[in-house]
């Protein structure tokens, strides 16, 4: 593997590839929204002008070093618990109980840095599953128990053990991938799960007209679903080669399962925000809303891509 | 020296607090004085709301902005007041005392006179978590006193959760600052604290709060 900057170079020609994309798109919403005085492209504005600050944060963290990247994502975790906490119904009792459910973030991360995968993959899903509802039943209140223990458990899942798997990946991949090492396997799932993202809400928007679940997400059409994971498998097949250890079919079909679970992500998150009422999560990222609308795609896109690979291309 | 610290404070530990520990949406920011004189009339959860609303306003303002606090609790020898005094800049007013005859307010209207930002909570004490409790008069007066100083009415929510009364273990959440226009005082004060309830209310009404039971 050839490396610049002791990053491998792959990666680094990819995130030049990130930038020139996010360069043209800057300019294509500027020359839109040029002669426009309705205000009509403000909401697009912003939204690019977050992504700059999203992918300039992003890829600042993962080529400044390997401890930075992981803290990096682990802030990510932090930043999406914390606004799911502040979304649920709570109870005062849990007060506590829930600073404890931070202090899970470090853990599972260190897991991941330390590259410990039988402890990563039972952390959460065992230990925190087993330790929350009992603290919560030694605190002796019974009214909301259940619905307090349920919110708990699957929010630590969505926002820390799903997430913490681009850790995962990023260490676990070095030894794997001799083509770009963890750092190509990660800007793989993140770039496509992305990407994906954008894809669908631009093919919705041109051509969208069938919806898929009207009840959920009102605004995704068939149309943007199948040209957005179309377009996603294209770009993987072409990158996948430089960046995974697959060959460009292989790459194909991980494309194609990162645009079907990306899209998986966002509905189920919607249909969170839907039972709760609210339209975006947050307000941190102007233009996209909290922090959760922007990795909704990923709870799923990463622990399924990291579970390919793995039972594929892992001896 | 003391001042420099109060800088460093509001600069640093503050805006951390306020940017990583709790995470602050502003709803109808512009909203916001940029300049004295005024008063920030907001309801009271936690020790936190003076903390998160003087990390809104831009540093150059610091030195005018001063909380209003009460004397009993705030104004007491010791390291608690002299952090309150020199640190959180407060200005101590005596509870109940304008019974007695004299001018309770004396010190906030000549801060007024100044120029400054005022930080007044109306419910007095921060009571029960994330609950609107009957408004004092003093803002009534204060308002009335100084016609021409605007009083911007401020819904806060969440940073009862993250640091409520009795508590001292701070439970990061997102918090909610919603600011609303401006009134003016006038002849009734009490038409004017139920006007300023009555803002609040819509504030609050705007926005979907999550139970916390």
């Amino acid at each position: 593997m050839t490396t610049m900057f002791g990053i491998p170079a792959n990666v680094v020609y990819a995130t030049a590839g990130v930038y020139a994309l996010l360069f043209v798109a800057s300019a294509i919403v500027w020359m839109m929204s040029r002669s426009d005085e309705s205000g009509k492209y403000r909401e697009l504005k912003d939204r690019v002008r977050s992504w700059w600050w999203m992918i300039g944060a992003f890829t600042l963290a993962m080529l400044a070093s390997r401890t930075v990247a992981i803290v990096f994502l682990a802030f990510i975790s932090y930043l999406a618990l914390k606004e799911y906490l502040s979304l649920i119904p709570t109870r005062r009792i849990d007060r506590s109980v829930l600073l404890f459910a931070y202090l899970a973030i470090p853990l599972q991360f260190y897991w991941a840095a330390i590259d410990w995968y039988g402890m990563f993959i039972v952390f959460i899903p065992v230990w925190m599953f087993l330790v929350f509802p009992a603290l919560m039943a030694l605190r002796g209140e019974t009214q909301g128990f259940l619905r307090a223990v349920g919110t708990l458990s699957w929010g630590l899942m969505m926002t820390v053990f799903t997430l913490s798997h681009m850790a995962m990946l990023l260490v676990s991949g070095d030894a794997e991938n001799p083509v770009a090492g963890g750092l190509g396997l990660l800007f793989f799932l993140v770039m496509l799960t992305q990407f994906n993202d954008v894809a669908q809400y631009t093919w919705g928007k041109l051509t969208g007209r069938h919806r898929v679940t009207p009840t959920v997400s009102p605004k995704k059409t068939w149309e943007g679903l199948i040209g957005g994971i179309a377009t996603t498998t294209l770009l993987a097949s072409l990158i996948g080669p430089y960046l995974t250890p697959m060959d460009w079919r292989w790459s194909a079909l991980a494309g194609l399962i990162i645009g079907v679970s990306g899209f998986l992500g966002d509905i189920t998150m919607s249909a969170m925000k839907r039972d709760l009422g609210v339209k975006d999560t947050g307000g941190l990222i102007p233009g996209h809303g909290g922090i959760l609308d922007r990795v909704d795609s990923l709870t799923y896109a990463a622990p399924v891509f990291t579970h390919f690979v793995r039972y594929f291309f892992y001896p | 020296m003391v001042r420099l610290l109060r800088f460093l404070f509001f600069a640093i530990v503050v805006r951390a607090v306020a940017l990583v520990a709790l995470g602050l949406t502003v709803p109808h920011r512009a909203r916001l004085p940029k300049k004295g004189p005024a008063v920030l009339a907001a309801n009271h959860n936690s020790h936190l709301d003076t903390l998160a609303l003087m990390s809104l306003l831009p540093l150059r303002l610091l030195d005018t902005i001063h909380p209003v606090a009460a004397a009993d609790y705030f104004a007491k020898p010791g390291g608690m007041g002299w952090f309150a005094k020199n640190i959180i800049g407060i200005i101590p007013v005596k509870r109940g005392s304008g019974k007695e005859g004299g001018n309770p307010l004396a010190p906030c209207e000549e801060a007024l006179d100044r120029g400054d930002i005022l930080i007044i909570f109306p419910e007095g004490s921060r009571g029960e978590p994330e609950a609107l409790t009957t408004f004092k008069k003093g803002i009534g007066h204060l308002a009335k006193a100084r016609p021409k100083v605007p009083v911007i009415p401020i819904f806060m929510h969440g940073l009862g959760k993250a640091l409520p009364k009795g508590s001292a273990l701070l439970v990061p959440f997102n918090c909610l600052v919603s600011v609303g226009e401006l009134l003016y005082g006038r002849e009734s004060h009490d038409a004017f604290v139920a006007e300023l309830e009555a803002r609040l209310t819509t504030l609050a009404a705007e926005e979907k709060l999550p139970a916390w039971e």
